[in-house]
């Protein structure tokens, strides 16, 4: 495979940035950091040879002249926090701008004892310890190169801990601001996620762009969940037009555990949500859903692995496009049932609405079972707004664009019926109903009902 | 009222209405009989503007308005509707929803004011009430999970609740029990005023016992072949359409 990956000026400036990186002064840390870098210049950017990757070009990270961040963008100003939450007063928040955390913005909440939430930064200085043990052991796949690449650059990102048995009912949310420099920025995000034994804890990440101009995040998140814990994990793509968004996600369900979660993506010029789920326990369950709706130009990839590693394991997974103008969608849903999974009951469904001729989807759900003794299904649907519907909608006087804007909502809320918790889905389905365009009046009753 | 003048319809490059003509008066109710497929429901949707229908001739006149070229929510708010034959299911709008958004979006363009959530609410417990439906079927979701009598009662509550001028009900009998039929029966005996018509396509001389028609239509091979009072239903009921040659399809 060819190597150019030190030709990408974010490789390049590597070096030069080191010195401001997080924990620069660990010598295991320099040498995780090292192995990255020399990974993923060995790997270069994925290409479509990858059969990961035959759907998605990096073609950005190729062209365009991204700079590793400084403290100064992370200071860009910053009139309110995007927050997906109603009333962020009392809930435990955090918040980043092009990767820097500002304390200005972070509400701590009232956690229970037992729960930790810092910033990774934080978390090298005064726990390094810690963070030796657990960087890397959930999501170490040498093969990525973009999780190799997060390696080498990780500047930012946020750690949560959660000791046996705590139950924390409040959400956390942790945003994500990119944006509002005066060149395309990289930053790289790298979140550490650690379940006790039947602790509960709920996670929303929002990513959120500002202003206009490209920048790329590059996020790995490792999500290690005991036994019988649960974790709900919310995440919301609202990146910029013109932002490269790609983004890494490794979880371990333990026996017993569960593992919910949503992500929707409404923004970025190029986005990827690459999560591989094992379920390494018996009785572990795993819910992994999303929605994506995207116009423009804009190209979405959602890939998914999830490993039935024990029996009586289960997954549901539920993914539905929303695809206008030129926009692309790409969806690979890899479902393994290992040899010593029996009993394993795993459903997959991706659905794609195609608003216009010019969108187009790549959808690839796969099924690969060693063991015999199981339930497994998937289906991959594509169509058209339903004219009929649209029809009936309209004779009864609705205007054309509530009739579509209705029909978006239906068809998505198969996918949003996902999210257990009344708030969250409500935060999103408003996200939603932004996303579409105005032109349209909805009373209050839509959102209550 | 209604007045339709030589209509030629195509749909898919296939002339279906084949220069039809029906004039129907203020506070009239005309029936429309015929066999399978001769035109009936592609007449209703017609009327109601849907797309995909080519008007390859002829004229709908409603209240001296041509309502060529119309979108069908502009039509909804002159005051037309639409009973379907096959009520479609929209998964995750709750009835409600659709409901008050089609009823406002109808006031607005009249220009009277919306009505508020309370008002709304208010107004649905006397339609539902009236019409014997339930409070959780206004919550569901529109049609979805509906017993085919349930959609058709959903019609119904509907046209209850937008209050049209033309009301075309294309075979909102079939599938009714007795009691719903006599409940869609009232629903439409209520709208009976000398400002509204009631244009009702149905297979079945039944319906007419309770809703008594001025007239009685006989659709075939795309044109009215013959009009008549209620006794022409209960002679199509013995005879059938052989008078009228095959199905027009
Ligand atoms: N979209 C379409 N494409 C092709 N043919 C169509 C389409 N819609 C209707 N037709 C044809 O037009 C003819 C009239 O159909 P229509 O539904 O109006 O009949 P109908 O009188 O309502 O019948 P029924 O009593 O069975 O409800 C039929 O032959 C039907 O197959
Ligand atoms: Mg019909």
């Amino acid at each position: 495979m060819p190597n150019n990956s030190s030709h990408l000026p974010f490789v390049g400036a590597f070096d030069a940035a080191r010195p401001g990186l997080p924990g620069a002064g660990l010598s295991w840390l320099k040498d995780f950091r090292e192995t990255g870098i020399e990974r993923f210049n060995a790997l270069g950017l994925p290409s479509s040879k990858i059969e990961a990757w035959k759907y998605t070009r990096l073609k950005p990270l190729e062209d365009t002249d991204f700079q590793p961040v400084t403290d100064d963008d992370g200071m860009a100003a910053l009139d309110t926090v995007p927050s997906l939450l109603p009333n962020p007063g009392g809930r435990p928040r955090l918040v980043f701008v092009n990767g820097r955390m500002r304390p200005n913005f972070w509400i701590e909440g009232d956690l229970p004892d037992g729960v930790h939430l810092d910033c990774l930064r934080d978390v090298l200085t005064r726990n390094p310890d810690w963070a030796e043990a657990h960087l890397g052991a959930i999501a170490g796949d040498e093969a990525m190169p973009l999780m190799q690449l997060n390696k080498a650059m990780m500047d930012t990102g946020f750690v949560l801990r959660v000791d046996d048995g705590v139950e924390i009912e409040q959400p956390i949310e942790v945003v994500f601001i990119g944006g509002l420099t005066d060149r395309p920025v990289a930053y790289f995000p790298r979140n550490l996620i650690k379940l006790g034994k039947n602790a509960k804890a709920t996670v929303v990440k929002h990513h959120f762009g500002q202003g206009v101009g490209a920048y790329f995040a590059n996020a790995v998140t490792e999500i290690d969940i005991g036994e019988g814990a649960t974790f709900n994990h919310y995440t919301v793509q609202a990146e910029s037009r013109d932002a490269t968004h790609l983004s890494t996600t490794h979880v371990r369900v333990a026996k017993d555990a569960t593992y919910e979660s949503f992500n929707l993506a409404v923004g970025g010029r190029l986005s990827r949500n690459e999560v591989s789920v094992r379920l390494e326990g018996e009785g572990g369950h795993c819910g992994l859903n999303g929605a994506y709706l995207m116009r423009g130009r804009e190209h979405c990839d959602n890939t998914t692995v999830i490993e039935h590693l024990a029996p009586h394991t289960s997954s549901r997974e539920v993914f539905k496009g929303v695809l206008n103008d030129e926009s692309r969608g790409v969806f690979q849903g890899r479902i393994v049932v290992h040899k010593n999974a029996q009993k394993t009951d795993g459903h997959q469904l991706c659905k794609t609405l195609l608003l216009n001729t010019g969108a187009e989807i790549d959808a690839k759900p796969e099924l690969e079972i060693y063991a015999d003794d199981v339930k497994c299904s998937h289906g991959a649907t594509t169509g058209q707004m339903d004219e009929t519907a649209l029809f009936y909608l309209r004779s009864r006087g609705v205007p054309e664009a509530l009739a579509r804007n209705l029909l978006v909502q239906s068809f998505l809320g198969e996918a949003l019926e996902e999210i257990k918790q009344d708030d969250i889905r409500q935060a999103l389905t408003d996200k939603v109903v932004h996303w579409l365009p105005a032109a349209c009046f909805l009373s209050e009753e839509w959102r209550d009902a | 009222m209604l007045e339709i003048k030589n209509l030629h319809v195509s749909v898919e490059g296939k002339e279906i209405l084949k220069g039809l003509d029906l004039s129907v008066g203020p506070g009239e109710i005309h029936a429309i009989m015929g066999p399978n497929g001769s035109g009936k429901s592609t007449l209703s949707h017609v009327i109601a503007g849907r797309d995909g229908y080519e008007i390859t001739g002829g004229r709908i006149i409603f209240q001296g308005e041509d309502l060529t070229g119309l979108e069908p929510e502009i039509r909804a708010a002159k005051g037309i509707f639409l009973a379907f034959q096959y009520p479609v299911e929209i998964p995750g709008v709750p009835n409600t929803t659709f409901l008050k958004e089609a009823l406002n979006a109808i006031r607005r363009y009249r220009g009277e004011d919306e009505l508020d959530a309370m008002q709304f609410v208010k107004m649905m417990r006397e339609k539902t009430k009236e019409l014997g439906i339930s409070d959780d079927m206004l919550k569901r979701a529109v049609n979805v999970g509906f017993s085919g009598g349930e959609k058709k009662r959903n019609e119904i509550l509907q046209m209850a609740v937008l209050n049209p001028v033309l009301a075309v009900l294309d075979e909102t009998d079939s599938g009714l029990d007795i009691d719903a039929l006599k409940v869609v029966a009232e629903g439409v005996n209520k709208l009976r005023s000398p400002d509204r018509t009631t244009l009702m396509i149905t297979h079945y001389q039944r319906l007419l016992d309770y809703i008594v028609p001025d007239k009685v239509h006989v659709l075939a091979h795309g044109k009215i072949q013959r009009t008549g009072g209620k006794e022409l239903a209960l002679e199509l009921e013995e005879k059938g359409y052989a008078e009228f040659g095959e199905a027009a399809a």
